[in-house]
C-alpha cells in the first residue's frame, strides 16, 4: 500500500467579521470533516490548543457556530526564534437544515479535536414503506 | 453563446476585502522581517521553536493524534518526529459531507541550532499540540563570568 504523505494546509483566517477578537488574537477556520448516517450528523473539527472548557457551541435560527477559544501564550521567559504556525483562536459557522433535532446535540473535545454529534429528528429518518400489490 | 455566471453574494465580497485590509494591517504592524506561517516549510506538523538560556522548547500542532502514534527520536543537533493522522472513519454507512482533515503518515526533522542533551529530551502532549523541551549541552550555556579584583 502507499504511504500517503501527509502535508499542512495553510491556517485560513476566519472570514466573517463578526469573528473579530477583542484581544488581537486571529481567528482562524478550522478543518472540518462532516459526515451522515441514518440516525445523526458527525462534525469533526481540528482546534489544536483548545481545551474543553474553551469551546463554545451555539445554535440559533439553524446557523451552528463553532468558537475555540485558545489560551497559549508564549512560554514564560522564553524568545520564539522560528515560528510555522500562529496561535489562535477558531471560528465557523454552518447552516443546518431543519432534519437535525436541536435539543439533542452533544460534544466533545479530545486532544485539539471537536466532535459534535448532531442526531436527526425522527421524522427525517427514513422509513420502509411498503408497496402493496392492488 | 457562453454562460457567465456571478454567483458570490455581494456581502462576501466585502467580508473578504476586509478579511485582505485586516490581513495588510497586521502585515505592516509585525514588519517583514520577522518569521511568520508564511515561511511554513508545507511539511507536517507545523512547528514553532522557542529559546532561552537552559533549553529549547518545540511545539507542533497535531490535532487528533494519539501519543502512542508519535515517534519521537533526538540526536545532538537534531530532532525527528515521525508518525502517523488515522483518517476519520464514520462507519461504512457514513456518507460524508466535507472532508477537509487530512490523514496520512508524516516525518519531520528538525535541525537546532546549538547542541542538544538528547537524553535529557522530554515530550508532553497536550490538547492536540506536542511540547517537545531540548535542553542545551553544558558547554553551549552561555556562562557568566564573574571578573576578580585583584587589589
Amino acid at each position: 500500500m502507499m504511504e500517503k504523505e501527509l502535508r499542512p494546509a495553510q491556517k485560513r483566517e476566519a472570514t466573517s467579521t463578526s469573528a473579530e477578537g477583542t484581544r488581537g488574537v486571529p481567528y482562524f477556520s478550522p478543518a472540518v470533516d462532516i459526515y451522515e448516517t441514518e440516525t445523526e450528523l458527525t462534525l469533526v473539527a481540528d482546534m489544536p490548543g483548545v481545551k474543553s472548557s474553551g469551546v463554545e457551541i451555539d445554535l440559533k435560527d439553524n446557523v451552528l457556530t463553532l468558537q475555540g477559544h485558545s489560551d497559549q501564550t508564549r512560554p514564560e521567559g522564553m524568545t520564539p526564534v522560528y515560528r510555522e504556525y500562529k496561535e489562535g483562536g477558531y471560528y465557523r459557522q454552518f447552516i443546518l437544515s431543519e432534519i437535525v433535532d436541536q435539543e439533542k446535540i452533544s460534544a466533545e473535545m479530545s486532544a485539539g479535536v471537536l466532535r459534535i454529534s448532531l442526531p436527526k429528528v425522527s421524522k427525517a429518518k427514513p422509513r420502509k414503506i411498503q408497496v402493496r400489490s392492488a | 453563446m457562453a454562460m457567465i455566471r456571478f454567483n458570490r453574494p455581494m456581502s462576501d465580497i466585502f467580508s473578504e476585502m476586509e478579511r485582505i485590509r485586516n490581513e495588510i494591517d497586521r502585515i505592516f504592524h509585525q514588519g517583514f522581517s520577522g518569521p511568520s506561517a508564511r515561511d511554513a516549510a508545507g511539511v507536517f506538523p507545523p512547528v514553532n521553536i522557542y529559546e532561552d538560556k537552559e533549553k529549547y522548547l518545540l511545539t507542533a500542532e497535531l490535532p487528533g493524534v494519539k501519543p502512542e502514534d508519535v515517534e519521537i527520536t533526538a540526536t545532538e543537533d537534531s530532532v525527528t518526529i515521525k508518525g502517523e493522522r488515522k483518517p476519520e472513519d464514520g462507519g461504512e454507512k457514513a456518507s460524508y459531507h466535507r472532508r477537509e482533515r487530512e490523514s496520512g503518515f508524516f516525518r519531520r526533522v528538525v535541525s537546532i541550532p546549538d547542541r542538544i542533551d538528547p537524553n535529557k529530551v522530554e515530550a508532553t502532549s497536550r490538547d492536540g499540540i506536542l511540547y517537545l523541551t531540548l535542553p542545551k549541552a553544558e558547554d553551549v550555556k552561555p556562562r557568566q563570568i564573574k571578573v576578580k579584583s585583584s587589589e
